[in-house]
């Protein structure tokens, strides 16, 4: 049912040569188009016009003109960094050669190949790349949906959600209570909502220290979870109260209008709500048709679809195996995707897909934790070879080395989304 | 009968490859006058533009307050690095296989008997084994020479340039330098023994170990063809 949907919005001049001509190329050069530029999609982007110089015309369609990091968006929350220090704007990447649109993908026709857009043009291409993130599943937490954002947000998605959150934090009252509604498995950085408590309790230490945390969290385990309960420990004793599914932590109601959280029952009037709900591939996935329930599978070898060739999807919107939904995982699979799709349109070597992923986390001033694998693509999925995870116990020096790697790390990745900054 | 008794004192301390010799410490003294320059030990020794070397046994790597340590010297620290006999000896062969970035400049001391006795000699200078049984042993020079046929393989600069792309991810391709060290403009053999040092567990970052751990010789000799001459 989902297959082959066909949106059409407005009957622009674009869009009508392009009916006229569906398969005709423009002047032979190959096009590739690029839905959502952030780690998966802006890496892809620029790698493909980076390395086949000029060779290969490249779209992307971004509707916001500086994307601000999910990763260290805790860090701002924390005081650690500043707004402006997680955003990146799309300059780079026209120097890369990348045609940078900056509107919303409406529409996806696999039978012509075209991408229709909210101000009504049409792309069409040879080659999609679909890397835009997650939405929510309706009704995943009773009582929000997304009109109940600016009450409760989720701040998963960084920018405003981000600052508002922030500034919710600020407001809060002498001892007030920050409730955060964990989200199921799988989801985007699965230790994102353990370094965001850590960071909310450094910022209500200075500021607010007789508030509390609570965590409703439908899990019984969580990613790094000795690591951060050992650092909740030692640099915010009593201030988290984490409540596991063991006892009730999945069973969650919210009253934004009321602002209370109630868990297994037991309803709390809280000052914050962070309400963080299951996720699903962005929408436009959907649109496509190349999902099958909430993910879009896709072949390990090169992210193509499962359901057609020649469309791929990156980062979190993908289920792709082992890989956790980060963005150096988005940022790995997008080097691997153009790779294979630069050799597809032009003949270039293709080399064996390669994966690798670090997430590093920070839980207190110098107290940086990190845990990370490498990948493998095999038949059926993206398999991991081996991994590692920083150790309990360790001393204050490995941990300021790890929190200082996790910076060079963001100056790294970011470089290699968007070009080194002028 | 000294070879034997020694090597079953060493056998006892349970922490050692076998050993036939322990290292002579006078051979040891002669070779550390290349050392001299830079490097004090004994009495009264202080830090010149070398750190003094006296406890150096079981001493941290950038361990010493008041000597301002190389950046890579002091994430090799940071990262659990420290100085025991077969530590030394790693270094001691070829400074820049554990530390890319260090002030030292010194070729290393190829051959492994040379490498037993100077550690024998500096030895002295730390706590002593006989009395201390958790003190360190002195270690006999090990080979760890890479295959030469590893260093002469040629690489392929297009597919080190794939692969690449796995360590942009953290080290800049522009040379940034910040929490992680650049590898940039790279000396080629220098790349092939530090990545064939973490393979081997030589060098000790876990996230380095892991990567380079499932990179074959021809890969490591792409990144490395490719690395060399990147430039921004
Ligand atoms: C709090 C938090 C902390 C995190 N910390 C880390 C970390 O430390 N390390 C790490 O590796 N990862 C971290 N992550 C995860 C990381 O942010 C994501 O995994 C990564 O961004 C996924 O990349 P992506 O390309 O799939 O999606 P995104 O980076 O979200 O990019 C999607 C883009 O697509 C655009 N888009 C969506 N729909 C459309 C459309 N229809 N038309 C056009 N454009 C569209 C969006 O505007 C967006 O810019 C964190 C996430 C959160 C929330």
């Amino acid at each position: 049912m989902t297959l082959n949907r066909r949106t059409f919005l407005g009957t622009s001049a674009v869009a009508a040569a392009t009916l006229a001509a569906p398969m005709v190329r423009a002047q032979g050069k190959p096009r590739v188009v690029v839905i959502g530029g952030g780690a998966g999609g802006a890496t892809a982007a620029r790698y493909i016009a980076k390395d086949s110089k000029g060779d290969i015309d490249v779209k992307l369609i971004e509707p916001t003109r500086t994307y601000y990091t999910c990763f260290f968006s805790n860090l701002y929350l924390g005081g650690f960094k500043t707004i402006d220090e997680i955003g990146h704007s799309y300059g780079g990447l026209a120097a890369a050669g990348v045609n940078v649109v900056h509107d919303w993908a409406v529409g996806v026709d696999r039978d012509t190949k075209t991408v229709t857009l909210a101000g009504g043009g049409t792309l069409q291409y040879d080659k999609l790349i679909l890397s835009p993130g997650i939405d929510f599943v309706d009704m995943a937490v009773p009582g929000w949906d997304i009109s109940a954002q600016n009450a409760m947000p989720h701040a998963y998605k960084a920018g405003s959600q981000t600052e508002l959150l922030k500034a919710q934090l600020k407001a809060m009252p002498e001892g007030g209570t920050f409730a955060m509604v964990a989200p199921p498995n799988p989801y985007r950085c699965p230790p994102g909502p353990y370094e965001r408590v850590s960071m909310v309790a450094h910022y209500l230490k200075l500021n607010n220290p007789t508030a509390k945390i609570i965590v409703a969290d439908p899990k019984p385990k969580f990613s790094k979870m000795a690591l951060f309960q050992e650092g909740w420990n030692n640099h915010y004793e009593g201030m988290v109260d984490w409540v596991g599914e063991d006892f009730g932590g999945g069973n969650v109601t919210v009253d934004p209008a009321a602002m209370t959280v109630s868990i297994d029952g037991e309803e709390t009037k809280v000052d914050v709500a962070n309400v963080i709900p299951a996720m699903k591939a962005g929408r436009i996935a959907d649109i496509a048709g190349v999902t099958d329930g909430n993910w879009a599978p896709v072949n390990a070898a090169d992210m193509s679809t499962k359901a057609d060739p020649d469309v791929y999807v990156l980062g979190d919107a993908s289920q792709q195996g082992d890989m956790p939904k980060s963005g150096f995982s988005a940022n790995s699979q997008a080097k691997v995707c153009a790779n294979a799709v630069r050799g597809a349109l032009t003949g270039s070597k293709v080399f064996p897909a390669k994966f690798s992923n670090t997430c590093w986390s920070l839980i207190e001033t110098n107290d940086g934790v990190k845990v990370g694998a490498t990948y493998e693509a095999t038949a059926e999925k993206i398999a991991k070879v081996d991994g590692f995870i920083s150790k309990t116990g360790e001393s204050a020096d490995v941990r300021k080395a790890t929190y200082e790697e996790s910076e060079g790390w963001y100056a790294g990745i970011t470089a290699d989304m968007f070009g080194a900054k002028a | 009968m000294r070879a034997l008794a020694a090597y079953l004192a060493a056998a006892a301390l349970a922490a050692l490859p076998a050993l036939a010799d322990p290292g002579d410490v006078e051979k040891g003294e002669k070779l550390f006058q290349q050392c001299k320059g830079c490097h004090q030990i004994g009495a009264g020794a202080t830090n010149r533009s070398g750190p003094h070397l006296n406890g150096l046994f079981g001493r941290k790597a950038a361990g010493l307050d008041g000597f301002r340590y190389s950046k890579s010297f002091q994430r090799a620290g940071a990262g659990g690095l420290e100085w025991h006999a077969e530590t030394l000896d790693v270094f001691l062969e070829n400074p820049r296989a554990m530390t890319s970035g260090t002030r030292m400049s010194f070729r290393g001391v190829k051959n492994p008997e040379d490498r037993t006795h100077l550690i024998a000699f500096l030895r002295q200078y730390s706590d002593d084994p006989a009395n201390i049984p958790e003190a360190d042993p002195t270690a006999q020079g090990i080979d760890h020479d890479l295959d030469p046929a590893i260093l002469a393989l040629v690489g392929d600069p297009e597919y080190g340039e794939y692969l690449s792309g796995e360590c942009t991810t953290c080290h800049q391709a522009a040379g940034g330098d910040d929490g992680i060290p650049s590898i940039t403009l790279w000396p080629e053999d220098q790349f092939v023994v530090a990545m064939h040092a973490y393979k081997s567990k030589q060098r000790n970052h876990p996230v380095m170990q892991m990567i380079a751990g499932r990179l074959g010789d021809e890969e490591i000799a792409a990144l490395a063809a490719y690395f060399k001459d990147l430039e921004n």
